[in-house]
C-alpha cells in the first residue's frame, strides 16, 4: 500500500496551465461586470499615467519648457492614482475570493492544492491587468496625443515622430506597471483563501 | 488489493474543541470508532451532536484538537499537505448537504475536474464522467449548468462526482437534507447501490430515518460521544413501525 501511495502521489500532476487558464477565464465571464470594475480601477490608473508620461514627452519634443516643480507634482499625483486603483483591486479580488470560499472549500476536498487555488486567481487577476492596462494605455495616450495634435497644430508633427520611440517605450511600461500592480494586488486575498481548512471554507454562508 | 485492511477508518479518542466568545466547546468527545471495508454506515443524531464535526475529522477537512483518524491505517495527522491532497482526491469521495457543485461547470465538467486532477488524460475524464452520469440517471442532462438542475438531479451529480476517481470511501454529510421525501428516498437507494456494486464504504452522517433502511450498522451520536452503535438487523422492527407512522 505504502509503496503504491508512494507512486500514486508521484503521479498525481498539478492542473495544467491551460485547464487552469480556461478555468479563470470562465469565472471572469460568469461574473463579467465584478471583472470589469476591477479592470476599470487599473484601467483608470494607468490611462492617468499614460496622459502624464505623454504630455512630457510630447512638450520635450517641442521643446517647451517644463519646469521640475510640476514634473514632480505629476509623479507623485501618478503614484498616488496607481496607490489608490491597487486598494481597489485588493477590494474587488478580496470581495470576489470571499464569495467564492466555497468554491475553493469544495475544490480542495477535490484535491486541489492550495497552489492550484492561488494560481486560478492569479491568472483571473494578469488576464484582468492586462486587458485593462493594455485599454488604460491606448486611451490615455491617444487621447493625450489628440489633445497635443489641437493644442500644437503644426509643431505636433515633427515632436510626434521625434518622441516615438519614447511612447512606444512608455505604453510597455504602461502595460506592465498595470499587469504587475493587479497580479500583486490579488496574491494576498488568494493566498488567504487557499491556506483556509476546506471544513471552514465549506461552511461559511454568503 | 493484496494488502487490504479489514478496517478502512478507524478513529481513536477523537476530541475536537472549538473556542466561541471565550467559552471552550467542546464538539466531540471521545469517539472511537471502527469501519469496516465495504460496509455502509450511518452516523445518527439530532443537529448540533457532533456528527459534521466527525465527518469532517474523518474526510480530512478539519484537524482534531486531540485524538487520530487512521485511514488504511495511516494516521491522517502524518500527512503532509500534498499527500492530504492526493487522499482527498483518490481515496475519499466527498457528498454534502447543499451539493456543492462548481456553478460555473455544466454536470460532466464538475465530474471530470477530481479527475483532471488526478491527473487522468481528458479524453479519458470525459468519457468515464459522461459514464457515471448515465449511471446516476443523468446521461441526457450532461451539458447542463447546475442552475438548470433540480436539487436531486444536482445531488445525482455530485455523487458522480464522488465517484469520480474510484475512491474507497464515500462520505456524505446529511446528503438528503436538502431533497424532498421522494427525492432523498432515490438517492439513498442509488448510494446503496453504488456501494453493493463496486464495494466502496459508505459513511453517511445523517437524521435522515430513511437511511436506516440501507445502513449496515448505524452509529447514534449524542452530545459528541456515541451513544450507541447498533446492526441493522436489530433495528429493522423499529423503523417497521415508524415507516408506519409516516404514511
Amino acid at each position: 500500500m505504502q509503496s503504491q501511495q508512494d507512486s500514486g502521489i508521484k503521479r498525481q500532476i498539478e492542473l495544467p496551465w491551460s485547464e487552469a487558464f480556461k478555468m479563470s477565464m470562465k469565472s471572469i465571464r460568469i461574473r463579467f461586470w465584478r471583472s470589469m470594475i476591477t479592470a476599470a480601477g487599473i484601467f483608470l490608473g494607468i490611462a492617468f499615467l499614460q496622459t502624464v508620461l505623454t504630455t512630457s514627452a510630447i512638450l520635450e519634443g517641442i521643446g517647451e519648457g517644463y519646469d521640475e516643480m510640476l514634473k514632480l507634482r505629476q509623479s507623485w499625483l501618478v503614484v498616488m492614482s496607481l496607490l489608490v486603483s491597487t486598494v481597489g483591486v485588493v477590494n474587488s479580488m478580496l470581495m470576489s475570493v470571499t464569495e467564492r470560499y466555497r468554491e475553493i472549500g469544495t475544490m480542495k476536498c477535490l484535491g486541489a492544492l492550495d497552489k492550484l487555488v492561488v494560481k486560478l486567481f492569479l491568472i483571473e487577476a494578469a488576464l484582468t491587468g492586462i486587458v485593462a492596462s493594455v485599454a488604460g494605455s491606448l486611451v490615455g495616450m491617444l487621447g493625450m496625443l489628440l489633445v497635443h495634435w489641437i493644442r500644437f497644430g503644426s509643431r505636433f508633427g515633427p515632436a510626434f515622430a521625434d518622441q516615438l520611440g519614447r511612447l512606444g517605450s512608455n505604453l510597455v511600461l504602461g502595460i506592465a506597471v498595470g499587469s504587475v500592480l493587479a497580479i500583486l494586488a490579488a496574491f494576498y486575498p488568494a493566498w488567504r483563501a487557499s491556506k483556509m481548512p476546506p471544513a471552514a471554507a465549506l461552511r461559511s454562508e454568503f | 488489493m493484496a494488502t487490504a485492511y479489514e478496517y478502512i477508518v478507524r478513529t481513536k479518542d477523537l476530541v475536537k474543541e472549538y473556542t466561541m466568545g471565550g467559552q471552550t466547546l467542546r464538539a466531540l468527545n471521545g469517539v472511537s470508532l471502527d469501519i469496516k471495508r465495504g460496509e455502509y454506515i450511518s452516523i445518527m443524531g439530532p443537529s448540533g451532536s457532533g456528527k459534521s464535526t466527525l465527518f469532517n475529522m474523518v474526510g480530512g477537512l478539519d484537524k482534531p484538537s486531540s485524538g487520530t483518524v487512521f485511514i488504511d491505517e495511516v494516521d491522517m495527522a502524518q500527512l503532509d499537505a500534498f499527500e492530504l491532497a492526493w487522499l482527498r482526491c483518490r481515496k475519499i469521495g466527498y457528498i454534502f448537504q447543499t451539493f456543492n457543485l462548481i456553478p460555473v461547470m455544466t454536470a460532466l465538467e464538475n465530474v471530470t475536474l477530481p479527475m483532471i486532477f488526478a491527473g487522468t488524460p481528458t479524453d479519458d475524464a470525459i468519457e468515464k464522467g459522461i459514464k457515471l452520469l448515465q449511471t446516476v440517471g443523468l446521461g441526457e442532462r450532461i451539458h447542463h449548468k447546475p442552475t438548470e438542475l433540480s436539487g436531486g438531479q444536482q445531488q445525482r451529480v455530485a455523487i458522480a462526482r464522488s465517484f469520480a476517481n474510484d475512491p474507497a470511501i464515500i462520505l456524505a454529510d446529511e446528503p438528503t437534507g436538502n431533497l424532498d421525501l421522494r427525492t432523498g428516498t432515490e438517492i439513498i437507494e442509488l448510494l446503496r447501490r453504488m456501494n453493493k456494486d463496486s464495494g466502496v464504504t459508505v459513511i453517511s452522517a445523517t437524521h435522515d430515518l430513511k437511511m436506516i433502511d440501507v445502513s449496515d450498522r448505524v452509529v447514534w451520536i449524542r452530545d459528541g460521544q456515541i451513544a450507541k452503535i447498533e446492526a441493522r438487523a436489530d433495528i429493522e422492527l423499529k423503523v417497521g413501525t415508524m415507516d408506519g407512522e409516516q404514511h
